[in-house]
């Protein structure tokens, strides 16, 4: 546990190197994922649950996304890291945005997975389908390539793992109901992000595609890229770890030591 | 004991439940058929007032997106008895405050009608149901804190009379707030919560409101109340008389038990045909994190457990029907009041589904002649 201005946070912390924030999405952190050992390989990670995720717990000063970007900041600032890559999924994706946008002083360079936070078409096009009224079965077909592998057995989890689960969907309920998933002023803030930025996309993501959503959301910071994680949905992070830590340890390798 | 009637409007005339996934939120509204609608208005109206000509007091609520309740703003048709009636005591239950937008908005409805009707507004303040949150788009986490704030502008604004005052809170913000009108009753119009479960009914007991507990059978209420009554013991507050405590269930009187039961049937309509998914029954926050647990292991929380296949000899014995001949009716009604330590408020649905308009009266009318004389003799052992 880590305490950042008064609010308690889980952290897990991972390797040496390069200072590595990773912020999850609606999915949560689970520390025993293949994916922060691996990610762990590429610099020194520091992972926390956002407040009401995991077993962090809520704040009653944190509610929005604005708030996590300034705590996460903060948190930076406190530890002194300096020339961290900053990469966040999908909600983690939009936090990392809102950062960036607040303040590069501290980050060398931007990784965003699958990431949410604004908003492409008009008023009446649902750009992020609405998984609060969709049925959960619907949700994980969407967001997963292979959803077979991805749906939960409820009878295999302990309470502890229940408790998480419901945990994680009540505050990505918190920070993401409304505006959904977005921030309506991000977009013409975004060209403030003047660190190198690498968007990552799920090839097969259904949730929200990367020739739609990402191609948008890539034009929108000046002179970053994007690449499509093969054979993965919206958390290619789950999907295709090695992948995805093989573009982040290139992307990490490029901005020096 | 006082007897209120109650019913949800609802539009009954839907296509098989095989056609549709769910009866809230989203089934579209093609299925309404307004020429119908209309008459159902004035019917449902119609029987309010045979409601009050029989002596009875008259119970509204609102529900959104739904066929099962076709009073999307219950402040409307409190209007409406506000006129056509003369002494029934009218009860909204209630202005879902968790969810409304504008809490002042809420408190000048209100006023208007506790004016209207001379000062016979009974003022409910509910969260509102899970199903409301799609249907509003409301968040549905933080939701008592943001509930608690409505209330306190609420009151605020019916209490203060001498020219505006600044309201900024965690959710709402009203830097002029001076309603006209002001409510005819003093200091305010009673207020009513739901509450159907122990935590919430701790809040409402502190105020010392009327709690209204919804189909949460013969345990289920008792914990709610003695919540209830423990937290007014622990503030050390007078004890609360019957008259704070309300319970609501499907009522049927017939002449025989054969008659009750069959209307009591065609009530269930009411749980039967509430088929909605789980994303609209469970939205994240709505309900606290031990019964999402309990919900993702197979048992459903609170309130849904009535919905599982519901059989009448069931819905009887736990107390979420009282139906029968006249005596029968007492029976069940006296059992549940000495098993939860008394209530002062027998909130009925006495109309669902396709119990018609002649079933629906008589069925009111057997009760407040047979039973109702009983019941306002009961006080507690």
């Amino acid at each position: 546990m880590l305490t950042v201005r008064g609010v308690v946070l889980e952290v897990v912390e991972r390797g040496q190197g390069r200072p590595i924030l990773w912020l999850h999405g609606e999915e949560g952190l689970d520390p025993q994922a293949p994916f922060l050992d691996l990610l762990a390989g590429a610099g020194r990670v520091t992972a926390p649950s956002h407040p009401g995720f995991g077993h962090s717990p809520e704040s009653s000063t944190v509610d929005t996304v604005d708030d996590l970007a300034y705590l996460y900041l903060d948190l930076l600032a406190e530890q002194d890291r300096r020339d961290v890559i900053v990469i966040g999924a999908s909600l983690g994706g939009w936090i990392a945005a809102e950062m960036a946008v607040r303040s590069t002083e501290r980050i060398a360079g931007l990784v965003l997975v699958g990431a949410l936070g604004i908003k492409v078409g008009d008023r009446e096009t649902r750009d992020i389908p609405d998984i609060f009224a969709l049925h959960p079965d619907e949700v994980v077909r969407l967001q997963y390539r292979d959803p077979a592998r991805f749906v939960v057995d409820y009878t295999k989890k302990s309470d502890d793992e229940l408790a998480i689960i419901a945990r994680n969907r009540e505050a990505t309920a918190l920070y993401a109901w409304e505006p959904y998933f977005h921030n309506p002023k991000l977009p013409q803030r975004l060209h403030r992000v003047t660190v190198p930025t690498l968007f990552l996309w799920g090839a097969d993501d259904r949730f929200i595609s990367a020739e739609y959503y990402g191609a948008a959301y890539r034009a929108a910071i000046p002179g970053s890229r994007l690449e499509l994680v093969e054979r993965a949905g919206h958390f290619p992070h789950l999907e295709q770890p090695e992948a995805v830590v093989e573009r982040i340890r290139g992307f990490v390798r490029d901005r020096g030591t | 004991m006082r007897g209120w009637f109650f019913s949800e409007n609802a539009y009954h005339l839907l296509p098989d439940a095989k056609e549709y996934d769910s009866i809230r939120v989203k089934l579209p509204n093609r299925y309404y058929d307004p020429k119908i609608g209309a008459d159902l208005y004035h019917r449902f109206i119609d029987e309010w007032q045979i409601a009050e000509e029989m002596g009875l007091e008259i119970m509204v609520n609102e529900h959104h997106q739904t066929a099962t309740n076709l009073n999307p703003s219950g402040p409307v048709v409190m209007g409406v008895l506000a006129r056509e009636t003369r002494k029934a005591r009218l009860l909204s239950l209630g202005n879902p405050i968790a969810t409304r937008r504008e809490p002042v908005r809420v408190a000048e409805e209100m006023a208007m009608v506790d004016v209207y009707s001379r000062g016979r507004l009974e003022c409910g303040f509910v969260r509102g149901v899970p199903y409301e949150m799609s249907a509003g788009n409301h968040r549905p986490t933080r939701m008592m804190e943001r509930f608690w704030e409505a209330h306190d502008l609420i009151v605020k604004a019916w209490t203060s009379h001498d020219g505006p005052f600044n309201w900024e809170g965690k959710y709402f913000h009203h830097r002029q707030v001076n309603i006209w009108p002001r409510p005819y009753q003093e200091p305010h119009p009673p207020i009513w919560i739901t509450a159907l479960s122990p935590s919430s009914a701790r809040e409402v007991g502190a105020r010392g409101y009327i709690v209204a507990s919804f189909l949460t059978g013969f345990d289920g209420t008792r914990a709610v109340y003695d919540a209830y009554r423990g937290r007014r013991a622990e503030l050390g507050l007078a004890p609360a008389g019957l008259d704070r405590f309300a319970y609501a269930a499907l009522v049927y009187t017939g002449d025989t038990d054969e008659e009750g039961y069959a209307g009591a049937r065609k009530l269930m309509w009411y749980l039967e045909s509430n088929k909605v998914p789980p994303q609209f029954t469970s939205p994240p926050g709505y309900h606290p994190i031990a019964n999402s647990v309990n919900a993702m292991k197979g048992s459903n929380p609170g309130i849904f457990k009535m919905f599982q296949n519901p059989t009448l000899p069931g819905l009887m014995e736990n107390g979420l029907v009282f139906a029968g001949n006249p005596d029968s009716v007492y029976r069940q009604v006296k059992k549940m009041y000495d098993h939860v330590g008394g209530f002062g408020h027998l909130l009925m649905m006495g109309q669902a589904g396709f119990l018609d308009h002649d079933e629906t009266v008589k069925g009111m009318e057997m009760f407040s002649r047979e039973v109702y004389p009983r019941l306002k003799e009961l006080s507690v052992r």
